[in-house]
């Protein structure tokens, strides 16, 4: 009897998991991989094969933006991560108690505004006549308006502005849990700065730098809208790819393919990420 | 303190790079925002002078954002796309954190793996996917049976399922870790004081997880608010505010009325992303 209450409730429990997991995530992602292995031979007939994929290895422009899009977004990802661990290091280990909560509020709440608004910020600085340049010509430093935007520097930079906030939160809480002491010892033992770092400080961080950097990795290869707001017509990013494909040309079986490329790439990184690192999904990314 | 201290310069240094950072990460949200207050048709310097024009002025040229009906319209929508995700997120979420928390069963490693996926998918994915499977099975019905089935077609049905698939998962885990810091023996007296398992989740159970809850409920609307990538593919007539700006930027050309909406979001989720933080802390103990 109270194991059939028991094995009732899990079902219960089970039940809107399962709904979720198979309509939401299994189903329409088959879906799309079905969609991407049918060829168009001739108008509403169709073919199994693997024609969207010979196209797209036909068309240099395909591959050159996933791979481009690729290397840009681990480019990100490294800046990212060299820029926010040291600030992560900062609010967890040094701030004084009372900074700490405010600094790490301030990080916060970037986070919680948009995209769209943000990119719209780096828009209003960089642009022609925007602050900076206005600035510059103000101070006297350059003579004519400088535009800043639409080149790939621009499109760096704020991307590391829209994901650093994902690295720096996983950072903090992972280095929060770090026992000043085990620091102390190391000085004590002799070890120099870089040592510490190298040898204590970043082997009890990598799960929250291995949560940091796949988060980021993921979401800067999968961004649309800063590449397309600050690097104009030619961002050549991959997503845009897939939104041609499939809202322009209104080519679904090759935009699905695109799509399953752009995720069979993303998991190949972050899998090849976590094997090197010795680290797994349920305990980085998930720990937060 | 986590670092030598002998060396002063090392440290002014490190405060100045952070100063840094901060005015980095500053500078676009002031930048958005301030110009919403310039009395100028464009958002750009020089500074014309201080208004509240781009807020509450109702006439053509400068028409403030409280009058655009298609911002207000996408920021209705929003508001009940986020409501709708959030409430729905929150359920399936709380179910997911007893099942995995409480629950015992095959596989469960497999399935909580399975529980984290979306997080790790693009969100342009998750929305091209879910338009093919909706698109499918409502072409199918046609064909089929002669049945138009208008909630399969882009629009607020799709847009809250396509946020929903990844959101769920953020909440999950939100409300999993408050659950696992739970005290069973609490469950257990109140079990031996003769309370019925109902009773004991309603009395005890649930309002120990209520800071987490409404924590969860705040983070997954702001998530669903601010979307884009994943909407942009499931978006119908019915447009959230996301998308009907950025509508007006690539088309229109950006006027100062989008640095007036850009405020009151930049003010009104950094207030909800305080009230989140805040729930969450736990009472000082007295």
């Amino acid at each position: 009897m109270q194991g059939d209450v028991k094995r009732l409730s899990l079902i219960l429990l089970f039940a809107p998991f399962a709904l979720w997991i198979v309509l939401l995530i299994i189903l329409p992602h088959l879906g799309m991989v079905y969609l991407s292995l049918r060829e168009k031979v001739a108008p509403r007939v169709y073919e199994f094969g693997f024609g969207n994929y010979i196209d797209f290895i036909q068309e240099p422009i395909y591959w050159n933006t996933l791979l481009r899009t690729g290397s840009m977004s681990i480019l990100v990802t490294v800046l990212a991560l060299l820029i926010g661990f040291p600030i992560a290091y900062y609010i967890a280990k040094i701030a004084g108690r009372r900074s700490r909560g405010a600094l790490f509020l301030l990080c916060l709440i970037p986070l919680w505004v948009s995209d769209l608004i943000r990119a719209f910020g780096w828009i209003l600085l960089l642009r022609e006549t925007g602050v900076i340049s206005t600035s510059l010509q103000k101070v006297g430093l350059i003579s004519e308006p400088v535009e800043f935007l639409y080149n790939d520097a621009t499109v760096i930079v704020g991307l590391v502005y829209t994901v650093i906030l994902f690295m720096i939160v996983p950072l903090v809480s992972t280095l929060d849990g770090m026992d000043d002491a085990m620091v102390e010892a190391g000085y004590n033992l002799g070890g120099s700065g870089p040592t510490v770092l190298r040898r204590i400080i970043i082997p009890y961080a990598m799960p929250g730098i291995v949560a940091g950097c796949i988060v980021v990795f993921m979401l800067t290869a999968g961004s649309y809208l800063t590449p397309i707001l600050l690097g104009g017509k030619n961002s050549s990013w991959f997503t845009e790819q897939i939104y041609d494909q499939f809202i322009t040309r209104f080519n679904w079986e090759s935009g699905a393919a695109f799509g399953f490329l752009l995720l069979a790439f993303t998991s190949l990184v972050v899998w090849a990420g976590l094997r090197l690192t010795g680290q797994n999904l349920a305990n980085t990314v998930a720990k937060n | 303190m986590a670092v030598s201290t002998h060396n002063k310069g090392f440290l002014l240094g490190y405060r100045l790079y952070v100063g840094a950072f901060f005015v980095f990460l500053a500078a676009p949200l002031i930048a958005a925002g301030t110009f919403a207050f310039n009395d100028s048709l464009f958002p750009a310097l020089p500074w014309q002078g201080f208004t509240l024009d781009w807020f509450f002025n109702d006439t053509e040229p400068k028409l403030g954002m409280f009058h655009d009906r298609r911002l207000l319209r996408g920021l209705y929508y929003s508001g009940v796309i986020g409501v709708l995700v959030a409430s729905l997120s929150v359920f399936v979420a709380t179910c997911n954190a007893f099942l995995f928390v409480r629950g015992e069963f095959p596989a469960k490693n497999f399935f909580y793996i399975l529980m984290i996926l979306p997080l790790v998918i693009p969100g342009v994915i998750l929305g091209i996917s879910i338009l093919v499977m909706a698109s499918n099975i409502a072409n199918g019905m046609e064909d089929s049976f002669n049945i138009e089935i208008e909630m399969l077609r882009p629009g607020l049905p799709l847009v809250v399922l396509g946020q929903f698939s990844f959101i769920t998962t953020i909440t999950s885990l939100v409300i999993s870790a408050r659950l696992k810091k739970f005290d069973t023996s609490m469950e257990e007296a109140a079990l031996n004081l003769g309370a019925t398992r109902a009773r004991v989740l309603r009395t005890v159970t649930l309002p120990f997880l209520r800071p987490a809850i409404i924590a969860a409920w705040i983070v997954a609307f702001l998530v669903s608010f601010e979307n884009f990538n994943t909407t942009l593919f499931l978006v119908g007539s019915e447009a959230p505010l996301t998308i009907t700006m950025f509508d007006r930027m690539a088309k229109v050309g950006s006027t100062p009325v989008l640095n007036a909406v850009s405020f009151f979001l930049i003010i009104g989720s950094g207030l909800l992303a305080l009230v989140s933080v805040l729930v969450q802390r736990d009472p000082p103990e007295t």
